[in-house]
């Protein structure tokens, strides 16, 4: 190759460390490269079970978020008025001792007077059990606002979910359904599952009122109007019962489907399910009649009423599901103009997906064993899979959205086959997984025992007082949300600001951007920060915030703990947490440190273990009062949540030979990074399939800890816990909701999969409000963390409103012009763009593009401050006001069921803006000032680890 | 020299299949930040945290509606160097800075005799070629040179950045002018394009059209008379005998 | 594209200096000028200060000028080495010209006045070579543009030689090139202008991105959202209604009215036809300017289709 203008072989690094991206939430394997200690490149792990080598726009774009001008240098200190960004520098020991002072004061009179929220966390294992040592029930990370639907509606229904708890059989499958992904949830997974679906030629719609991103290469895109995907999915579910295109020995064998449910209208007991004396649910066998459910002869009745030993009537599950979902009001044509489909697509779909899943079956010739003990030589598996993400969760009828999915999973036979939606280990768990929610009997100096965030199973496990007022600031788990999971982060500045139910003292927050996109309402955030008693003191005393950026949060706090970046720090994708798995088996990960911060700063993790010391929290200390872990990765190996069990599955054991539990294994980090940072497990391909019925699995599941029994899963057509509630709503039972609450919870906690308008829709005159408008996620810049990185801000700097080309011609719109985008709680200015493929009721935006004026060290003429916007702030948190039993009373803007925040329901009206209007969205706050000390940007990059350049 | 070197055998390229990408612009960044410190390093960025943001990538993902309506489609779009059989950005250059190799057809531009003058920007019909304004030279994508023949990358990944990085493995690298290579074959089965081919530049790069989407069934599945004609349709079930 | 004031210049001022210089060169050995050695090195000088300081310009756009030298090395491909070499070269008969001038010897003037008229129609040519050769530019690559280039410098030229000549007491033959290749020019121009605007694009966005066969293709976003190298230097549009204007006055007072002008200069002769050319030639470097910007302003290079669908 004689071309001496040419280097071909100049060396790459002199150093490659892998460890976990964290560019977004997906967790891929990266590959660092360092030359002179400096990054030369990141790429793909090509052996992580995640990424396979790949790595998208935002992993590539590492080097720059990581060099970014806006992150933090120093401990911060306030010293002016919130929101003035007047900070001084100080050490950490200042630092930590003021945050110990405050959190010692509230630890000593009210523990719940903490609120501790962490945004998009990964280590909220931690971070959880950190909060129970304190002893506060007010803990959560963001899913609260970003997909505790899909959570909540999976683990009840199937014990598993989607993204981290299950994937589609990508090498297998023949039709995928893809309900409302926003394009990073997940990213480098799906769109190398995609790629083998193209190159199979297996068919792919997807649902999505937007045709970008993924939906760009479906064979159909179906841009149904937002918040009707649940009506659209019980319609085709009421035509595969039309047709009898069911798998109803699926349903009988590994579903609740033929457990009887008590008909009692009135009473108690009416539609709980038919038990035996130990509990054990009933179901009607053809020759034995009421026998328990799990007998594994059974030949159960599936329709028809029954009438229990004791005279009581009883019908199968089944029944009252196909009876409900047969309704005229489920038909294609009811729904069809609702939806914005025709009805003759919605059949046609339907057909299709009965015609993949019972005529192109597919058998593995793998034999298996199920719980039973019969072995089966072969397994057969419906090859249709779904995938959905925050486009149905993200609305306040997402629970049960989310739910009827995996009702239509669940009657084609689609769950955990070959070629059908899989779970991911450590997934199948019981349904509900655990126990309620610890929360209750918050004491001073006193942990509370358990997880603060688990699963109600009933209205004994609420967290509300004896009238039914919330016990937690969010209100999540009280009867305005009573499988709030996730928590209610969108609530709770807004619930603190009015002391409801009480006020808080310290607000500590991690990664949150609460002052600007995550906040649904930031204005009101603002206002609130901001609010000052009338004794002088502010409404909310503390605000400590921790985050590795100048974000727009920053100057509302009053001590900032600057955080590291992610290639400067151990972190834990735990196996406790949202871990690594896959349906061949579990895994989890970890990040080591690639190059040494530069500035003073520390990795959260190890300061709140520190906090933790400092403050003596049991679990934190030794019984001498001395810190029990040095930092993070002392704390990742040694501490033991049960015994054996510990943050990581991998690698255990003193020799560490042993999976899932075993004792402490000290050399268990050096394994981790000599494996690529990551640990995964490999299940033995019988026990692959029908996990929730799989003996071999489900006892090699017990065995790994991750599952207490090794009973059966039964997956969970009709829910009780639902049920539970909603007898507490019609009188029954010790706990009963407050009498304004009564009629929604009757309503929403329906045992079966309901629609229903998205609520602040409900009762409202849409007519000034015509558009749905909703935001996605561009696949090169995730949530806020995006615009500080020099590479990807050209790529997105700023955003507009796209429309229906047809309908905005018809209103007078051109390309570019500004308009006026109007809601029931405010307005905002912004430019629109022009396009085909969107429904024409629907506007949408890239969301968190919109950046305030002078935050993340940007100048304050940057386009994300003059042409992007936020749709924030024209979303109200709360529903419009209501009156009901003589008083008045606000609920969230969010799902009933889990409190999850309802982003997409938004509806919106748009006017066309003055001509001397163009040229500068609006709101525009005045500019943030930068902390001190922040390095002036420069005006040319030249980032190059070549020495000649 | 740039007259352009006799036609070489070995044409290499890049095969983008615009059924499959979905715009993540992965291979945009990857190549920015291999490239930063390769062969053409630095890549400049102007005003990087300010008004007015820009800078030298060589690869740029577009997106682009086809069709009306819903009958339409979304295209995500890279566009980069096609590294053209007979470009006139070689031939234009007063310096001969700007070549195409014998070799293996590759285009590149000797940054250390480029005199800035952006003739070649100019005749380049797709834009492929970036002016670094701060050095004043012109650049480029180089196909990975330094990855491609780099003796210290592993073999599987001496391939250019953006194709390793791909997300949906919508970006394949070979010798187009092998037609039995695994490129070859796939623009010839896939039908691949070249782009603006009535320019004559013979562009190496073959674009991947979007397959035709699968035609619904003429007419929707009609209702056969199903046992929901029956009075109560769930009779059907009641009496269906079933055993785990 | 983008009409860079340094390229502007550069071909109004070097067309105009080889224009003068092709006149010169052409018409002092036949005798048709003054031929006096006072109007012969003041018309020579100013020739040369015009295609210097244009040359000089032209490097003001070259992001390595100190490299320039190495411009002339590509002349068997490049039309723009090409022209570098043309103009290098026509400085030997130039120089030799002007030496032959001031020695008074008419055997080397008549031979490098007729050399220097080659060179400077031939880099003339090679400039306009240099537009008239890019495929992505359909305003560019049009046969026109060569025989515009050529015609406009012989017009300029022409009218700086006629104003000269006047100050010399005659310019008459320069100035009757002057006002035919004004009103030349102005033919040209108008066929040009009128066949750009109906010339069918060389590509379309359907044929650049290879979609056409889905249907019409539109940009939905842009790889970035600021602008860029590509845009700025080929980005440039000018709006229809603005050009049309600026066509008009290149047309009326840089070709129309210096031909007038020099038409009248011709009847009147004297003092008043001296003060009709100066006038002429400058309207005439004016309307040149006005032409030359709108000849990168009009221009649409194809890369457009990828940002804006035309």
């Amino acid at each position: 190759m004689p071309d001496p203008r040419v280097e071909y072989s100049p060396s790459v690094s002199d150093q490659v460390k892998t460890t976990t991206c964290y560019m977004c939430a997906c967790r891929c394997g990266i590959r660092v490269h360092l030359k002179d200690g400096r990054i030369r490149y990141i790429e793909g792990n090509p052996y992580h079970p995640v990424n396979k080598g790949v790595l998208c726009g935002k992993g590539s774009a590492g080097i720059m978020s990581h060099y970014a001008p806006a992150r933090l240098r120093a401990p911060l200190k306030r010293v002016g008025p919130r929101g003035s960004g007047e900070f001084a520098e100080i050490s950490w020991e200042e630092a930590l001792e003021i945050a110990t002072g405050w959190l010692r004061h509230v630890r000593e009179t009210d523990p719940r007077q903490l609120a501790f929220f962490t945004g998009r966390d990964q280590s909220q294992s931690l971070t959880g059990f950190w909060a129970a040592q304190f002893g506060t029930p007010n803990f959560a990370a963001h899913g609260g606002f970003c997909s505790v639907n899909m959570a909540a509606g999976g683990l009840y229904s199937i014990g598993g979910s989607f993204w981290e708890f299950g994937e589609p059989d990508w090498d297998r499958t023949k039709y995928l359904l893809m309900f409302g992904v926003a394009e990073d949830h997940d990213s480098n997974p799906i769109k190398l599952g995609l790629s083998k679906l193209k190159a199979r030629g297996a068919k792919f719609l997807s649902v999505n009122p937007v045709r970008t991103g993924y939906s760009a290469i479906a064979d159909e895109w179906v841009g149904l109007r937002p918040g009707t995907d649940g009506l659209f999915v019980l319609a085709l579910v009421h035509e595969l019962l039309r047709a009898d295109r069911i798998d109803l020995e699926f349903l009988a064998r590994y579903t609740n489907a033929p457990w009887l449910v008590v008909r009692n209208p009135g009473g108690a007991d009416d539609g709980l399910f038919a038990r035996d004396e130990g509990g054990k649910p009933l179901a009607w066998d053809r020759a034995r009649g009421a026998i328990p459910a799990e007998t594994a002869d059974l030949s159960p009745v599936m329709a028809g009423e029954v009438t229990l030993p004791d005279g009581r009537i009883a019908y199968p599950a089944f029944h009252l599901l196909a009876e409900r979902y047969l309704g005229a009001e489920y038909a294609p044509e009811a729904v069809a103009e609702r939806c914005g489909i025709e009805a003759g697509r919605i059949r046609r779909i339907a057909a299709e997906i009965a015609e993949v899943a019972f005529d192109q079956a597919i058998t593995l010739e793998q034999s298996w064993t199920d719980v039973w003990g019969r072995t089966h030589a072969s397994i057969t598996g419906r090859p249709v899979a779904f995938h959905a993400m925050r486009g149905i969760s993200a609305h306040s009828n997402g629970f049960h959205t989310c739910r009827a999915l995996h009702l239509l999973q669940m009657l084609i036979g689609a769950v955990d086959t070959p070629g059908s939606w899989r779970y991911k280990a450590p997934f199948p768990r019981p349904i509900p997984p655990g126990p309620g929610p610890a929360g209750r009997g918050a004491k001073p100096n006193t942990p509370l025992a358990g997880n603060l965030l688990s699963f109600p199973h009933g209205p004994d496990d609420l967290l509300v007082e004896e009238d039914g007022t919330p016990l937690r600031i969010d209100h999540a788990f009280s009867w305005e949300a009573p499988l709030g999971l996730h928590g209610m982060m969108h609530t709770v500045i807004g619930n603190a600001g009015k002391a409801d139910p009480y006020p808080i003292d310290t607000l500590f927050m991690f990664m949150a951007n609460m002052a600007w996109n995550s906040a649904m309402n930031p204005g009101e955030v603002i206002r609130i920060l901001t609010e000052q008693r009338e004794d002088g003191e502010y409404r909310i005393p503390h605000v400590i915030y921790s985050d590795a950026y100048f974000s727009e949060t920053v100057p509302y706090a009053d001590l900032i703990l600057p955080d590291t970046t992610y290639l400067e720090r151990w972190d834990c994708i735990s196996i406790l947490d949202r871990p690594i798995g896959s349906a061949h088996g579990a895994g989890d990960a970890i990040r080591q440190p690639v190059v040494a911060p530069d500035r003073d700063v520390r990795p959260f993790q190890d300061v709140l273990i520190e906090l933790g010391a400092r403050l003596g929290l049991p679990a934190f200390v030794n019984e001498d009062g001395s810190p029990r872990f040095k930092d993070y990765p002392d704390y990742m190996v040694n501490h033991q949540r049960m015994p054996g069990v510990g943050p990581l599955a991998g690698f255990r054991g003193a020799d560490g030979s042993k999976v899932g539990v075993g004792e402490p294994n000290p050399d268990q980090l050096r394994r981790y990074i000599e494996n690529g940072c990551f640990w995964r497990d490999h299940i033995r391909p019988e026990q692959e399939w029908l996990k929730h019925a799989n003996r071999a699995y489900l006892e090699d599941a017990k065995a790994k800890g991750f599952i207490g029994k090794s009973d059966q899963i039964v997956l969970q057509l009709y829910s009780e816990p639902l049920q539970k509630f909603r007898l507490a709503a019609e009188g029954h039972g010790a706990k009963q909701p407050p009498a304004h609450l009564r009629e929604r919870v009757r309503t929403y906690c329906d045992p079966l999969p309901i629609w229903y308008a998205p609520l602040e829709q409900q009762g409202q005159d849409l007519a000034p409000f015509p558009f749905s408008a909703v935001t996605q996620r561009p696949m090169a810049m995730y949530h806020s963390w995006g615009s500080m990185n020099a590479w990807l801000r050209q790529i997105h700097g700023a955003n507009k409103l796209m429309m229906a080309r047809s309908r905005a011609e018809a209103m007078g719109l051109a390309q570019d012009d500004w308009v006026w985008v109007e809601s029931r709680s405010g307005r905002l200015k912004c430019q629109v763009a022009l396009m085909e493929g969107v429904n024409p009721d629907t506007v949408w935006t890239w969301n968190a593009i919109g950046k305030r004026a002078g935050a993340w060290a940007l100048a304050p003429d940057s386009p994300e401050a003059t042409r992007g916007f936020l749709l924030n702030h024209v979303i109200s948190e709360w529903l419009p006001a209501q009156m009901a039993e003589g008083r008045d009373f606000r609920l969230a803007n969010a799902d009933p069921v889990t409190g999850q925040a309802a982003w997409y329901d938004l509806r919106v009206g748009i006017t066309k803006a003055a001509p001397e209007e163009a040229g500068l969205t609006a709101p525009h706050p005045e500019a943030l000032r930068p902390p001190p000390h922040m390095p002036g940007p420069p005006d040319i990059l030249r980032y190059s680890v070549k020495t000649s350049a | 020299m740039t007259c352009l070197p006799a036609p070489g055998a070995k044409k290499l390229g890049l095969v983008i299949d615009l059924d499959t990408c979905v715009g993540c612009q992965a291979c945009a960044t990857n190549c920015k930040e291999w490239n930063a410190s390769g062969h053409s390093a630095p890549l400049p960025d102007f005003k990087p945290y300010a008004a007015g943001q820009e800078g030298v990538w060589f690869n740029r993902v577009h997106s682009f509606e086809a069709g009306e309506g819903e009958a339409g489609r979304t295209v995500h779009f890279p566009r980069s160097c096609l590294h053209c059989e007979t470009p006139d950005c070689v031939t234009v250059c007063p310096t001969g800075a700007s070549y195409k190799r014998a070799e293996d057809g590759i285009v590149l531009v000797n940054h250390d005799t480029c005199i800035g003058c952006g003739l070649c920007a100019w005749a380049c019909p797709y834009g492929a070629r970036e002016m670094d304004e701060d050095q004043g030279v012109m650049k480029k994508c180089t196909l990975c040179i330094d990855r491609i023949y780099n003796e210290n990358i592993p073999e599987a990944q001496r391939q250019p950045a953006c194709v390793l990085t791909c997300p949906t493995k919508a970006r394949h690298f070979g010798d187009l002018g092998d037609p039995e290579s695994a490129v070859s074959k796939l623009v010839a089965e896939r039908g691949g394009q070249p782009l603006m081919p009535e320019l004559g530049y013979n562009p190496v790069n073959r674009y991947l059209p979007p397959r035709k989407k699968a035609l619904p069934p003429s007419a929707p599945v009609e209702d056969a008379p199903t046992p929901m004609d029956i009075k109560n349709p769930l009779l059907r079930w009641m009496d269906r005998v079933l055993s785990r | 594209m983008n009409p860079a004031p340094s390229i502007v210049f550069f071909t109004t001022a070097s067309g105009a200096g080889y224009g003068l210089l092709f006149w010169l060169g052409l018409l002092r050995p036949l005798g048709l000028v003054p031929g006096g050695q006072g109007f012969g090195l003041t018309a020579l000088a100013l020739a040369l200060v015009l295609i210097t300081a244009g040359l000089l310009s032209s490097t003001a756009h070259l992001g390595n000028p100190r490299r320039a030298w190495r411009a002339v090395s590509q002349w068997r491909s490049s039309w723009l080495s090409r022209e570098g070499v043309a103009a290098l070269a026509t400085y030997v008969p130039a120089v030799l010209f002007g030496l032959g001038l001031l020695a008074e010897m008419p055997g080397l003037t008549a031979p490098m006045g007729l050399l220097a008229a080659l060179g400077a129609a031939a880099t003339i040519y090679c400039t306009g070579m240099i537009y008239a050769c890019l495929k992505p530019v359909k305003e560019w690559r049009h046969p026109l543009v060569v025989p515009g280039y050529l015609l406009l410098g012989a017009f300029s030229g022409a009218a700086l030689l006629a104003m000269l000549g006047s100050f010399w007491g005659d310019g008459a033959v320069p100035a009757a090139l002057a006002l035919l290749a004004g009103l030349a020019a102005l033919v040209v121009k108008n066929i040009y202008w009128t066949a750009i605007d109906q010339a069918p694009p060389v590509a379309t966005a359907e044929s650049a991105t290879s979609l056409g066969f889905i249907g019409k293709v539109r940009p939905l976003e842009p790889p970035h959202t600021e602008t860029n190298y590509l845009l700025r230097e080929m980005g440039f549009r000018i709006a229809r209604k603005h050009a049309e204007k600026l066509r008009l006055l290149a047309l009326t007072a840089g070709f129309g009215a210096p031909a007038a002008l020099c038409a009248f200069a011709l009847l009147v002769g004297g003092g008043m036809g001296a003060a009709a050319l100066t006038l002429g030639a400058a309207l005439a470097l004016a309307g040149l300017l006005v032409e030359r910007w709108l000849m990168f302003a009009e221009a649409t290079h194809t890369v457009t289709l990828y940002y804006h669908g035309q």
